[in-house]
């Protein structure tokens, strides 16, 4: 198949070939740009929060009446939360990983450094690795005399020791040996690393709220976290998690009445909640580009049967002088191929100049070469495969017919 | 003439049903998709209150220091977005503004005459809150300077919590259990959610609204804690006189300033402010100040996400894609119909008609398209509906009410096609009569 004659005779289309090669450059860029953001909110989203997120379940409590007394409250909720059958355990703190909000502290290494807020802080028990199911990778967990009340408002200093996890380790000690030093939260009084965890996701879900630190450099204080307003986190066996969560709001009334209850959900429904808007943009993401291969390729097809339709004396000639089907079949691949090659290469272009953009503009992450390779090929083969239809309809045309009807 | 051609497009649809129908179908898909997002976004990112928006400001001052400044974005310095209570309070007695207030989200327990009692989200402020943000009164009206200073147990409810307490009779003047304490009601807003929440973006700015409003001083007589967000650049002193002296922001201000020299005499005096805070020995940093007003502060809070303006970029990429196929359709219908044209242009017609006559069937196919497009629209946000959340209301008040918005649809669909016909319908002037005549 030569590739000049097929050169020449697109010289005489130039609107079709510009139209064409617009649509496949733009189809490119947009697609891969969308896929690269589809993909990297999904990679978001399946972050695990370093809980056993299939058999815990959370509810929001706030005590209602004298809040004098509030520590025994809570500690004989707890109580009557692990006498349910099925509870594993149980934890009641300020927030929990995908929370949606939360309390952030100042990590230093030392004692007189500013820094602004740059680790999500939890307030854990004895009980809290336990009930989150979260695995020590080094040190240990609290000590019993460590564990001490923290009540809203009241200052208890700082705690003597503390669990990081694995990321905010590496941040603050790239060269290792986080275990055993001193950071400073915020005063001038030490704190000990004892222990480092694998993962505990932030509250936030799309990193943190002050933009300053990253999804999983969490820090994990002994504290009991002591305030009207609590959330209780159960971890149950594995199946009994839906009929514990119906369960618990009752025997929490039955311990006392004086409270109100809200928010009683499954881990997924708590992280159904906090990805809403990123699934919602994933989805429309992925109907567009949908409808964008749809609308690419009805288009190549039309503009393609337009041009089968303006040819038809050139096929019969063609076919008259011995051009096989094939050979007309061909002649629209390559003139399809020729067009669309040229559109995606351009579409590369567009693509990569459009995600520059979007990086400096709208703070995107970097998109990776391989969506736009695979972005390019998807619209090569599906221009091909739609190029197929018009090529055949006009390898069909009896070459006789095809003179005389003009 | 024009009501000839426009009887010969609708006759024209017919033939050549496949095309046609791509063409309807491109233009339809790709205002359809684009509207869909564009409607999401102008409902997020819509003025909340377009009458005073230019008058009332956020102001910042740089209580922290640059030491604890997060790195902000180039060029832009990032001031802590909340307050302090000694510095909101401070403001409120300075009485630099016209109207302003202080305030901050709390969360109360209501208890029913009959029933559970339940949680609400409510706010903290000073009564010159519902003059300044327009919330409109049903009955009642804010409680009074002298409730402000008494710490009196008032509060103004909103209308759902009004009814849902007192179905059967008017809510003013009764009492309600609140964190249970009574609580006078003194006034019941009329429906009324802001949206985006501007006034404090601390927390979901596209959430359902406070229940109720009581006055800044009673819930900090009473310490209620801040239900919203919280920082602290140091840990605060014990207790909560501790809580009101430390260096946490907590609360919200706002003030109303109705001209530029007001602006100008509000920046001074927050210029004035910092300096006497630096000469008491609490900022040990040159002065830093911003004043922003409720536009402003949207940008600058980021509240429309940065994925949302993306979103809407990519639709109008692929509604360009849609135009771009739509006007390769055009031209094959167009040319398609060569011989038609001949012949009008042999029977006297002028390039002008020719011109009149495409552009009306263009104009039809384009109003077919907007049509579509106007129900795929509503398909969208149907389907997008329940992952709006709180949104999902305001898109419906956007698309199902505003004939605006329905309006603006079809007559960009009908621009749009015009434009991408534009070219076919050139072409189809320049057929030469003879020459296509002569080629039939």
């Amino acid at each position: 198949m030569e590739i000049a004659p097929v050169l020449r005779a697109l010289t005489h289309r130039k609107i079709g070939v510009v139209l064409i090669v617009a649509q496949i450059a733009l189809s490119v860029a947009i697609l891969a740009n969308s896929v690269s953001i589809v993909q990297q909110r999904q990679g978001l989203m399946r972050r695990p929060s370093g809980l056993d997120e299939a058999n815990t379940f959370s509810l929001t409590n706030q005590f209602t009446g004298s809040s004098s007394d509030l520590s025994a409250r809570i500690r004989t909720d707890l109580a009557a939360l692990r006498a349910i059958p099925g509870v594993i355990d149980a934890t009641a703190v300020q927030s929990f990983p995908l929370r949606g909000y939360g309390a952030a502290t100042t990590v230093t290494l030392r004692p007189d450094a500013k820094s602004p807020f740059n680790a999500a802080e939890y307030s854990l028990t004895l009980n809290g690795l336990h009930t989150w199911d979260m695995k020590l990778i080094a040190g240990r967990n609290f000590h019993a005399d460590e564990v001490k009340d923290f009540w809203l408002g009241i200052s208890n200093g700082a705690p003597p020791t503390a669990i990081i996890t694995r990321a905010l380790a590496q941040r603050l000690f790239p060269h290792g040996g986080a275990l055993g030093q001193n950071v400073y939260l915020g005063t001038s009084a030490p704190t000990q690393i004892i222990g480092i965890v694998e993962r505990a996701q932030t509250p936030w879900a799309a990193g943190s709220a002050w933009g300053t630190f990253g999804p999983e450099e969490s820090l994990l204080v002994p504290f009991q976290w002591v305030s009207p307003i609590l959330a209780y986190v159960v971890r149950t066996e594995p199946g009994r998690n839906d009929a514990v969560l119906a369960l618990a709001p009752k025997r929490l009334f039955a311990v006392s009445r004086a409270r109100v209850i809200s928010d009683a959900q499954t881990f997924a429904d708590t992280r159904a909640e906090q990805y809403r808007s990123d699934r919602a943009l994933g989805l429309v993401l992925t109907v567009v580009c949908g409808l964008l291969l749809a609308v690419t390729a009805f288009g190549v097809i039309a503009l393609t049967s337009y041009w089968v339709s303006q040819r038809r004396r050139q096929i019969g000639l063609r076919r008259a002088v011995g051009a096989r089907r094939l050979d007309i079949v061909q002649y629209f691949q390559v003139e399809n191929l020729l067009i669309s090659g040229f559109g995606a290469a351009l579409g590369v272009a567009l693509g990569f100049a459009g995600n520059a953009w979007l990086v400096s503009a709208f703070e995107m992450v970097r998109m990776s070469v391989a969506y736009v390779i695979a972005a390019a090929a998807a619209l090569l083969v599906l221009s091909q495969v739609a190029v197929l239809w018009p090529a055949l309809r006009a390898a069909a045309l009896p070459p006789v017919a095809a003179i005389r009807w003009q | 003439m024009m009501g000839y051609y426009l009887q010969l497009a609708l006759r024209t649809l017919r033939r050549n049903v496949v095309l046609t129908s791509l063409i309807i179908a491109a233009v339809g898909v790709g205002i359809g998709a684009y509207m869909t997002i564009l409607t999401v976004f102008i409902a997020m990112s819509g003025d909340p209150i377009p009458d005073k928006s230019a008058v009332l400001f956020v102001p910042q001052i740089d209580a922290w220091g640059p030491a604890t400044r997060p790195p902000g974005t180039a060029g832009s310095v990032r001031l802590p977005d909340q307050f302090t209570y000694r510095d909101a309070t401070g403001f409120m007695r300075a009485h630099a503004a016209r109207r302003q207030t202080a305030m901050y989200a709390v969360q109360l327990d209501v208890t029913p005459p009959v029933g559970a009692p339940y949680a609400q989200p409510g706010r903290a402020a000073y009564r010159d809150f519902f003059a300044m943000f327009e919330a409109p009164f049903a009955a009642g009206g804010p409680w009074s300077v002298k409730d402000e200073t008494d710490l009196a147990d008032v509060v103004v409810l909103s209308a759902a919590l009004a009814n849902r307490l007192f179905p059967h009779t008017g809510a003013v003047g009764q009492i309600v259990s609140l964190n249970g304490r009574p609580y006078r009601v003194t006034g019941v807003l009329k429906p009324w959610n802001p949206m985006p929440h501007f006034y404090d973006v601390s927390g979901n700015p596209f959430t359902l609204g406070e229940q109720l409003f009581i006055p800044f001083t009673t819930a900090i007589g009473h310490e209620l804690q801040s239900a919203g967000g919280q920082g602290c650049a140091s840990v605060p002193p014990p207790g909560w006189s501790g809580k009101l002296a430390g260096e946490c922001i907590w609360t919200q201000f706002w003030a109303e300033l109705p001209d530029a020299a007001a602006v100008r005499n509000y920046r001074q005096f927050l210029l004035n402010y910092s300096a006497e805070q630096r000469r008491l020995g609490r900022f040990h940093w040159p002065p830093l100040v911003q004043l922003s007003n409720v536009n402003e502060w949207l940008a600058l809070e980021h509240v429309v996400p940065n994925e949302v303006r993306v979103n809407s970029l990519l639709a109008f990429g692929f509604l360009a894609v849609c135009l771009v196929n739509a006007v390769g359709l055009m031209l094959a219908r167009f040319s398609a119909r060569a011989g038609e044209f001949a012949i009008r242009r042999a029977l006297g017609a002028s390039r002008p008609d020719i011109f009149l006559q495409c552009l009306t069937e263009t104009a039809v196919v384009g109003v077919l398209g907007g049509v579509l497009g106007l129900g795929l629209t509503a398909l969208g946000l149907a389907a997008n509906r329940a992952s709006l959340g709180a949104l999902a209301d305001y898109a419906d008040r956007l698309t199902h009410l505003d004939p605006a918005v329905m309006a603006l649809t079809v007559a960009l669909a009908v621009g749009a096609t015009l434009c991408s016909g534009l070219y076919p319908t050139w072409r189809a002037t320049r057929v030469q009569p003879a020459w296509q005549l002569k080629a039939q």
